[in-house]
């Protein structure tokens, strides 16, 4: 397998709520024998802003984004809707060489994997009914699978890295790409959608089986947590780094 | 809380109805998708349409001259509306100049976004709607919830009642082919007494100067068969160029609606009948300021299919009069905010941007997009809420620093850790209403970080 030099991006709601999926992620792809390092004065996307209609406001974090993943092969980082930001909308700033390169290497975890170590089979080990939540972003944005909205031929990434793990059971949902209702601030200014979104793919999750939710972004993951923990439901969320990094490589 | 999420709320008020009302629009969805995987090239199809219609827009003054000329040739009258009173002047004053007493009206999103029944109304003359779904919340005095399938709110015994009240059906009677019945008595009286039939216009091509009109309900036929006046009122955006575009459009139109293969009547309006008078009446009303902007010029591109709204998951759960726009969902929430009045700023925050809808829009609209830059707009001049824009930027102030950032985490962090449930759950706090906060952990993935990798942060 190449070796490349990655800088680790580590979404803000992850270093401060979910650390254990920057851990994960930064294992697993270590064991793959990549160089990973973590530039140490990293942040945030600035997606939180721009989503909200205040761009012009995140664009210092946006430069502050692009100088500190200068100069690395690759751009690595657990989440599709951070991924698909810097790719799609950093193209307000001017697109010197730096931006440009930063925008064409930031990958989302399972897309590296896939797309450029081209690694399907981890030797994992989940022996659990999982279902799997495609993030829009991923899905629709970075193109992570076909989406069912489309008449394209079907793949996943995400599957792809999951339905070799020794005793996984991948459920099939009644709906395979409901969006989750979190949507960035979406989940603070629409509340009650939001909520009864969530509380509509936990349902499809539990009524098929399903032992634990995962997906490529721990944003859909704390919004359904939240409401799984409110309503004291026993089925669990665990972000697919987390499961990937069970592996015995 | 805007008035998109205050009206939701109410909405969501009555899950069991929320859930009927999610359901019903997804089954809807799923007819969608099964006739669209039964076209081998469905995709394409969807590119040819994006195509003719970027083709149109981008020469419609061409385009709408070629129309017109070739419509006189037929033998049509041809008026021009620039706002929507002036449209609604032009159909007033083709009532009286017949002198009509009785107006049906087939379906027509143009003249619901023209207000032209209450202006009508006000004048003394009554239109009655015929499409059966319009024609019902016209009975109840409601505004359409989804721009095809107009009383999607309403159950079937709603629609009992309504019907018992103002057709005098049986009290308590809901079978649907009992109502459809007596709805087709009572219109058919209408039908056989007009004098000017109005309709909406699907498709207008440019090269022979007619106008189609798709219904299931073949009540467009009806009103222009049965009454001497015809109307056809479209947008300037209605253009095709050629007879033969109109395939493309025809097959994508119902399969994406509705999941029907084909609208049960497509009708080609193009010469007036023997004694008998046409008009087609073409309407700006705002289309050409998005003509006119690069970034939303595509939003005129839609066929009103409506397959937007039976996909978007807010809409399914928060129903079409939630928008408090004439065309709701994920289109109207592109089309509104153009219109000069600030009082539809809030729709492209109703959304949660999951892209659905650009998916499945016919005429590949990036409407998800759309969305994405009207609030960047939006923001940027001021029509979003003081608080909210003042809290973006002290958030990006605290993003595009290391320290900042860090020390805002490390109290958030505390914070959850140390203040009591109740007050972290005040009723300020939107996220904690039907969710709890994630558990602080012992330390962030930085702290960790350095405690265990070589690279120290500096």
């Amino acid at each position: 397998m190449k070796k490349y030099r990655i800088g680790l991006f580590i979404p803000c709601y992850i270093d401060l709520f979910y650390p254990q999926v920057g851990i994960a992620t930064l294992e697993l792809l270590e064991k793959l024998g990549q160089e990973v390092i973590y530039p140490p004065k990293q942040t945030c996307c600035g997606q939180p802003l721009a989503n909200s209609g205040s761009e012009q406001e995140a664009i210092a974090t946006y430069q502050h984004f692009v100088n500190n993943f200068q100069g690395f092969d690759y751009i690595v980082t657990p989440s599709g809707s951070c991924a698909y930001h810097v790719r799609r909308h950093y193209d307000i700033l001017e697109q010197t060489d730096a931006v440009r390169k930063v925008r064409e290497t930031t990958y989302e975890l399972c897309e590296f994997l896939t797309d450029i170590l081209d690694v399907d089979d981890l030797k994992i080990r989940f022996p659990h009914k999982v279902g799997i939540h495609q993030s829009c972003h991923g899905l629709r944005g970075l193109k992570l699978g076909a989406p069912s909205e489309l008449m394209i031929p079907s793949f996943s990434k995400v599957r792809r890295l999951l339905e070799k793990a020794e005793g996984i059971e991948l459920i099939e949902l009644d709906r395979k790409d409901e969006c989750c209702g979190f949507g960035g601030t979406f989940a603070i200014f629409e509340p009650d959608v939001s909520v009864k979104m969530g509380k509509d793919r936990i349902s499809d999750h539990e009524r098929n089986g399903a032992e634990f939710i995962t997906a490529t972004d721990t944003s859909c993951l704390m919004h359904m947590e939240g409401i799984i923990r409110r309503q004291k439901k026993t089925i669990q969320v665990k972000h697919i780094a987390e499961i990937l990094n069970t592996n015995s490589l | 809380m805007t008035p998109h999420a205050k009206k939701a709320k109410q909405f969501l008020a009555d899950e069991a109805r929320t859930d009927w009302h999610n359901q019903t629009l997804w089954i809807v969805r799923k007819k969608r998708d099964a006739l669209a995987a039964a076209v081998p090239e469905w995709e394409t199809l969807r590119e040819k349409a994006s195509i003719i219609k970027e083709n149109v827009l981008a020469n419609l003054d061409v385009y709408l001259e070629q129309f017109e000329a070739a419509a006189l040739k037929n033998g049509v009258t041809v008026l021009w509306a620039n706002d929507a009173a002036a449209f609604n002047q032009i159909i007033l004053d083709i009532i009286q100049k017949h002198e009509a007493k009785n107006i049906v009206k087939s379906k027509s999103m143009l003249t619901e976004e023209c207000g032209l029944n209450h202006f009508l109304h006000h004048k003394g003359i009554d239109v009655v709607d015929t499409d059966l779904g319009e024609r019902i919340i016209q009975f109840r005095g409601e505004a359409p919830s989804h721009i095809v399938l107009p009383a999607i709110h309403l159950k079937k015994e709603e629609i009992g009642e309504t019907f018992h009240e103002k057709l005098g059906t049986d009290k308590g009677a809901s079978d649907p082919t009992y109502l459809t019945r007596a709805a087709r008595k009572h219109l058919r009286e209408k039908f056989l007494a007009a004098d000017v039939a109005l309709t909406g216009v699907n498709f207008a091509v440019a090269e022979t100067g007619t106008v189609v009109v798709c219904t299931n309900e073949g009540n467009a036929d009806m009103g222009v068969h049965a009454a001497p006046v015809q109307v056809h009122c479209m947008g300037i955006e209605k253009i095709v160029p050629r007879q033969e575009d109109l395939g493309v459009f025809t097959r994508l139109l119902a399969r994406s609606a509705t999941g029907q293969p084909v609208t049960t009547y497509t009708s080609h309006y193009g010469t007036p009948k023997p004694g008998g008078a046409m008009y087609i009446v073409i309407v700006d009303n705002g289309r050409s300021k998005h003509l006119g902007n690069p970034k939303y010029v595509n939003s005129l591109k839609c066929l009103r299919c409506g397959a937007c709204m039976n996909t978007c998951p807010v809409f399914r759960r928060s129903g079409g009069h939630s928008y408090g726009y004439v065309i709701p969902g994920p289109i109207g929430s592109i089309l509104a905010p153009q219109r000069t009045d600030a009082r539809y700023t809030d729709l492209p925050f109703a959304s949660s941007l999951c892209g659905s809808c650009s998916n499945v829009c016919p005429a590949k609209i990036n409407i998800h997009e759309q969305l994405y830059y009207w609030r960047q707009d939006l923001s940027e001049k001021k029509q979003t809420s003081f608080i909210k824009r003042f809290s973006m930027k002290m958030t990006g102030f605290v993003l595009s620093s290391n320290s900042r950032y860090n020390f805002a985490g490390n109290m958030a962090r505390k914070a959850l850790k140390y203040l009591p449930h109740k007050l972290i759950y005040l009723p300020i706090n939107a996220w904690g209403r039907g969710r709890e906060l994630p558990a602080p952990p012992k330390q962030s993935f930085k702290q960790w970080y350095k405690n265990n990798r070589k690279n120290k942060p500096q």
